[in-house]
């Protein structure tokens, strides 16, 4: 935690009874940052961002926005606005009344309640729906009145809690880009709350991984793919092979480790590598997409391993193979480029080829 | 899957003519009302001898009938707005918060409904007598709150169960106290139930006889009065043409507020819609 922290989160814990919803929950998020809470349901992120709204209240710890201490502070006096999973539209109110809604207590001149109405709506793209209603309006229609309403208030913080969560594919992908666009426009902190990792990795500065209650590790999209720090993160995000492995030997940068079905293998050092002294059973993971499938020798300067093609399924951007290995009942996933249409049948099932790899294309994971 | 339904036909034509009888003895007893408040007679008898409207002429001839109305009206309407209240109070109570002994605090107030009225009235008399209050409209208003409130209540939670919670929580978050969010989305929300609860508790009201009947003072309401008009055979037809009129109005306001229950459920799922 550094004294650069717009919001800080300090120990918070929330207990319902003996369960644990959020387990000591201790990190800072900087001012205009867009920041992700990301998890399976039940991880407590919804928890975390209702006790950061003021709906729920921690058990223990501290909550700072801007510097001021809001712990205890209920909902309707805190800077901060939230854009509902459901939406929360109000159903007897139009668009116009919607929007309007928490200024209507600033007592603005008609001018100005007016003036910052339409520029919250431009802002959205949804002028000249002042007087819709909640039922004819489409789920990504509702999202952006959901978006005009909360940030037309200028809070400090924006929450959302899984907004994308009820569109279909094709409008959520659309809609990921607006948002982020948006943010980057308003310059609002964003607090951003998923269970889809797609949807984090595309949007986040930075993502806060949550599992059972417990922040797992808090990174940047690209750090928590490349170098995730535990095995929970590592298979959360994405698709990774996992295998067990004993640490031989190491030096500053690289340890030799003995991996289960590869043989010796050199694995770069995480930044934390205590967890890794020589002689201890560690887990090494591979990206399906930094593994590749040839015939023959692998690639100059890389290692490989002889394996048979199991299952393969074409995906259209790249083919995805199963590859069987001596010294290991779970066959290798290995994800491979399309090239030209020159290639597109390029292993069969049963074809035995060897697997390539580099240095850089493992990570070194505890065990536990 | 379902399987489709099977045709009235198919179960026999038995279970077709126990149904409509069903249906008539339930219905034609009421029938007997009207159909003798327009004939032109005093005694219940076939055949009638003549089709007349005096009847409901007379009905403005008769002073204490027409009070016995108004005091129903008053009563109604006391019972009606407290219990209103009282069960919009308890179902808030019961939908928004957590808390020990929900089901215990539900049942008490429901517990009217299932105790004899006969045992309740007679209770109510006793204890007002020990607390030397005078009888009075105003105490069988109080009477017609504690039978009224369960109605109330069941009507306002089924409403208020069916509205996204985070109505309220929005409301909140841009600001509002808990009071003007339940006057700027709560009440807006729940209006048709609490015009629905309206009606239905002053039905339940305007109705009651037994608990008013313990608790009369000098003034009594109208199913008061038309007891006491047993006594002579002279003064019932016009009964009959009021009782017809109160017949109709009361289907009315039934119809309507059940109307008005079902508006108010509509709307409640846009907010949780998809695409």
């Amino acid at each position: 935690m550094s004294a650069g922290d717009y919001i800080r989160i300090e120990n918070i814990t929330k207990r319902f009874g003996s369960f644990h919803a959020v387990d000591n929950a201790d990190f800072g998020i900087k001012q205009g940052e867009f920041f992700s809470l990301l998890g399976p349901s039940g991880c407590g992120k919804t928890t975390l961002l209702r006790m950061i709204a003021g709906f729920e209240f921690p058990t223990e710890g501290e909550i700072y926005i801007d510097g001021q201490p809001v712990t205890g502070v209920p909902a309707n006096k805190r800077p901060t606005n939230m854009v509902f999973q459901s939406y929360a539209i109000f159903p007897h109110l139009d668009v116009y009344d919607n929007v309007a809604y928490g200024l209507r207590k600033l007592r603005l001149d008609k001018a100005e309640l007016d003036r910052r109405v339409k520029e919250a709506l431009a802002m959205i793209r949804m002028d000249g729906f002042e007087t819709r209603k909640a039922d004819q309006m489409s789920g990504g229609q509702r999202q952006r009145v959901a978006l005009a309403r909360a940030l037309v208030n200028r809070p400090k913080v924006l929450l959302l809690d899984e907004p994308l969560g009820a569109l279909d594919k094709k409008l959520r992908e659309q809609m990921q880009f607006e948002l982020r666009s948006l943010q980057q426009n308003v310059g609002i902190t964003f607090i951003f709350v998923t269970h889809d990792q797609e949807e984090a990795l595309s949007l986040s500065d930075r993502i806060a991984v949550m599992q059972k209650g417990k922040v797992m590790q808090i990174a940047t999209p690209r750090e928590l793919y490349e170098s995730p720090t535990t095995r929970e993160v590592a298979d959360f995000i994405g698709t990774i092979n996992l295998l067990n492995g004993t640490v031989k030997s190491k030096d500053d940068k690289v340890a030799v480790v003995e991996a289960q079905g590869l043989g010796l293998v050199n694995v770069p050092l995480p930044a934390d590598h205590a967890f890794a002294p020589a002689g201890a059973e560690i887990l090494v993971g591979a990206r399906p997409e930094k593994l590749d499938v040839v015939r023959g020798a692998p690639h100059p300067g890389e290692k490989g391993i002889k394996g048979d093609i199991g299952a393969c399924a074409y995906l259209g951007d790249r083919n995805h193979y199963q590859v069987t290995i001596a010294g290991r009942a779970e066959p290798l996933q290995v994800a491979t480029e399309q090239g030209d249409r020159s290639t597109l049948a390029s292993f069969m099932p049963g074809e035995q080829v060897t697997i390539s790899w580099g240095d850089n294309s493992l990570v070194l994971l505890p065990r536990t | 899957m379902t399987q489709p339904l099977k045709k009235v036909g198919e179960r026999g034509i038995g279970i077709t003519i126990f149904a409509f009888a069903y249906l008539f003895f339930l219905y034609a007893p009421m029938l007997v009302l009207p159909f003798f408040s327009f004939a032109d007679q005093t005694i219940f008898r076939f055949p009638i001898e003549g089709f007349s409207t005096r009847w409901y002429e007379e009905l403005g001839e008769r002073p204490e009938m027409i009070t016995a109305l108004w005091n129903s009206i008053q009563v109604g309407l006391i019972a009606s707005i407290l219990a209103t209240i009282m069960g919009l109070l308890a179902a808030k109570a019961i939908t928004r918060y957590a808390m020990p002994g929900k089901g215990v605090a539900m049942g008490l107030i429901s517990l009217p409904l299932f105790i004899p009225e006969v045992l309740l009235g007679l209770a109510l008399l006793i204890i007002l007598n020990l607390a030397s209050i005078p009888l009075s409209l105003v105490t069988i208003a109080m009477g017609h709150v504690m039978l009224c409130t369960p109605f109330a209540m069941s009507v306002l939670i089924a409403r208020m169960d069916g509205f996204d919670k985070s109505l309220e929580e929005a409301s909140m978050d841009l600001g509002e106290s808990g009071w003007m969010t339940f006057w700027r989305v709560t009440f807006p929300l729940i209006a048709p139930a609490i015009v629905s609860s309206l009606l239905l508790t002053f039905i339940v009201s305007f109705d009651e006889f037994l608990l008013a009947f313990f608790l009369q003072g000098d003034q009594i309401t109208l199913p008061l009065y038309i007891w006491g008009q047993l006594r002579f055979p002279s003064n019932f037809p016009p009964v009959l043409a009021l009782g017809t009129c109160i017949l109709l109005v009361s289907i009315v306001l039934v119809v309507f507020a059940e109307w008005l229950r079902q508006v108010g459920a509509q709307g409640d799922t846009p907010n949780v819609g998809v695409r």
